[in-house]
């Protein structure tokens, strides 16, 4: 499986719709629609920069869910964000908004399974799935915990550091998809940004690879064409493998 | 105050990336074993005595007192190394990464002062050391910027956002994310993640321990108010920590910058404990400075270190409870204590500590007949920025 994650809002708000359809026409299982925030710690440059090019152009929750109402598609579509935004509409109203919206599933990049409960009750009265992440310096035990609270699909942190794209893939991904053992889907994200990582991801033992800031890159240049290219591309190498 | 877990009522927490979830619980483990160590204590207090110069003097400040129509002290941290209370805590978590075997230190810093005592440390206890900083903060402390550097420390310039500490803290996060490892991120406040507020209070509360024995001797009794400036609160919750069973006023004075106002983007002030909301930054449920939507609005200081859209957690919590006091004090007040206080009493204060300063020489009425200002730091750094001021 391929996901694919932007930032909604760039190049502005009403993108968003024809952007999944973009990504889903090329390739994309799942997308990920960043609600993009002032201060996203979890992000590097890439993300940081979308996240203030989409926050300049008028992009804002209300917009963020009534775009995604607009948006018609078959494949998941999974909310990524930072939980202040959350917090500050009220965690409540925020679910609702999602599954009314149509949103499946949320990825809290700065919310630890520890911090999740007033989240995670909501979203499991609502049918949505609250995805955890496990980074490479996540204990065994605590891995055990999080594959058992995560829903959807467990998000594996391919390396230690914020995202950004970068080339090569280090063993301790492939260690990290090895010592997650769980029958949850397993998706591996983070500095993921060419068709050969994405095969490598899968050949290791993953069920999905992520795709970010290599989107996120294409999409700040304008080249539209590149993006459905590499899109396509990646979900091309995960189908073969190689 | 009951901790669990770094709570504080509703306030606090961890709200971090996953990535920092066993760092930070390392670095809980590892302070809470050695603040009892007996050679963890014995290199602290000698660090803390001969390097840093601690007990700092509690100062009866005649001419001020005069002015103000009260007896008024001082606690001169501005007389420590450095010249501002963050050495307390630099050297502390200095030692404690050294002990945990980390090799590098990094750290943010908005009026330098941290930056510096985080400089110090690393540079006394031989761990390499590199500090982000607001471009904005850089240029307008640019001698704190040499003296880092003169003492081996690389200082980051920051591009992202309002460019100032939130930003600031925001790249040495990302930055920890990556090299937790062999690195230490040395916080400088009460700010942040659960264990930074406990950790950075206790560090500090050797202020109001010495601050307590300080004026008893001196007056034979507690004082009525104690006034200190709030940045992310390390200072303040130092001096107050020695007085919280106390029936002693307890002020915390934040910026009012241009006026307690906003538009979409700016706060015209940083006093997040005076008019914010709840809300989570830098992986701390607190009082911030937020739009509508949860975005993090720029706060506005005269003040670099008061410059800060958020609060420790613990503050926050005191302040509902009103056990402290939330008090602002304006650019054209904070000036104003500067001026004066170097005039009456030949002593520059930081333009940070002149907040509390000069909301004592607003409200001396409030004060009681005994009381005392944490001097947070002295005011060298300040002067390009107060000739400028000046000159207009
Ligand atoms: C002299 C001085 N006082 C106060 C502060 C504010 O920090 P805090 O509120 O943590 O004491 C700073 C921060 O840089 C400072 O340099």
């Amino acid at each position: 499986m391929l996901i694919t994650y932007f930032c909604a809002g760039d190049p502005d708000p009403q993108s968003v719709p024809r952007m999944v359809d973009l990504l889903v026409r090329a390739g994309a299982d799942v997308v990920e629609l960043g609600l993009p925030h002032s201060d996203p710690i979890a992000d590097g440059p890439a993300i940081q920069a979308a996240s203030q090019r989409a926050i300049e152009a008028g992009m804002n929750t209300d917009l963020y869910f009534e775009m995604i109402s607009k948006t018609e598609t078959d494949v998941p579509l999974v909310f990524m964000g930072y939980y202040n935004m959350i917090f500050r509409r009220g965690v409540e109203r925020f679910a609702q908004d999602c599954a009314s919206s149509g949103i499946t599933g949320l990825i809290v990049p700065d919310l630890p399974m520890d911090e999740a409960g007033p989240l995670k009750e909501a979203c499991t009265r609502l049918d949505l799935d609250l995805i955890y992440l496990v980074a490479p310096n996540t204990p065994p035990e605590r891995i055990e915990s999080i594959v058992e609270e995560t829903s959807g699909f467990v998000y594996l942190v391919a390396r230690s550091g914020v995202t950004g794209a970068r080339r090569d893939l280090l063993d301790e991904t492939k260690d990290l998809i090895d010592r997650v053992k769980t029958d949850v889907p397993k998706a591996v994200g983070f500095g993921i940004s060419t068709p050969e990582q994405a095969a490598e991801v899968i050949r290791s033992g993953a069920d999905a690879a992520i795709v970010g800031s290599a989107c996120v890159d294409l999409i700040a240049r304008g080249d539209l064409v590149g993006l459905e290219r590499l899109v396509g591309e990646m979900k091309e190498a995960i189908r073969r493998k190689t | 105050m009951i901790v669990d877990r770094g709570r504080f009522g509703g306030y606090g927490g961890s709200f971090v990336p996953e990535t920092l979830v066993q760092p930070l619980a390392e670095l809980e483990e590892a302070y809470e074993r050695l603040k009892t160590d007996p050679d963890f204590k014995n290199i602290h207090e000698e660090l803390s005595r001969t390097y840093a110069g601690r007990p700092t003097p509690l100062y009866h400040a005649r001419s001020l007192s005069k002015k103000l129509g009260l007896k008024m002290y001082l606690k001169r941290e501005d007389l420590l190394h450095g010249g501002a209370h963050k050495l307390n805590n630099a050297l502390g978590q200095a030692l404690t990464a050294k002990m945990m075997g980390k090799t590098r230190l990094i750290a943010e810093t908005g009026a330098g002062q941290h930056g510096v005592a985080t400089a110090m440390a690393g540079a006394n206890l031989g761990l390499e050391t590199m500090v982000y900083m607001g471009e904005v903060d850089i240029r307008r402390q640019e001698m704190n910027v040499y003296r880092m550097k003169l003492m081996g420390t690389e200082v980051v310039p920051v591009y992202t956002g309002s460019r100032t500490l939130k930003d600031a803290i925001n790249e040495a996060l990302r930055d920890w994310t990556a090299s937790y490892e062999y690195t230490h991120y040395l916080l400088g406040s009460i700010a942040g993640p659960h264990p930074y507020p406990t950790m950075v209070k206790d560090l500090q509360s050797v202020i109001g321990t010495e601050t307590r024995d300080q004026i008893l001797k001196a007056e034979g009794r507690l004082p009525d108010s104690i006034v200190a400036c709030v940045g992310g609160g390390s200072n303040a919750m130092g001096i107050f920590s020695g007085f919280f069973q106390d029936e002693v006023n307890l002020i915390a004075v934040e910026a009012g910058g241009t006026g307690l106002t906003c538009t979409s983007k700016f706060a015209n002030h940083g006093a997040s404990l005076k008019v914010g909301e709840d809300g989570i930054l830098h992986g701390a449920l607190s009082k911030i400075l937020q739009d509508p939507y949860g975005q993090i609005l720029e706060s506005h200081s005269l003040a670099p270190g008061l410059d800060y859209p958020g609060v420790g957690p613990e503050l926050a919590r005191l302040v509902d409870l009103g056990r402290v006091r939330s008090e602002v004090a304006d650019d054209e007040v904070a000036m104003e204590g500067f001026r004066v206080l170097s005039r009456l009493e030949g002593i520059i204060p930081a333009l940070e500590s002149a907040h509390a300063v000069g909301y004592a020489l607003q409200d001396p009425e409030s004060l009681g007949d005994l009381a005392i200002i944490n001097l947070s730091g002295r005011g060298d750094k300040d002067l390009a920025t107060v000739m400028q001021r000046e000159a207009l």
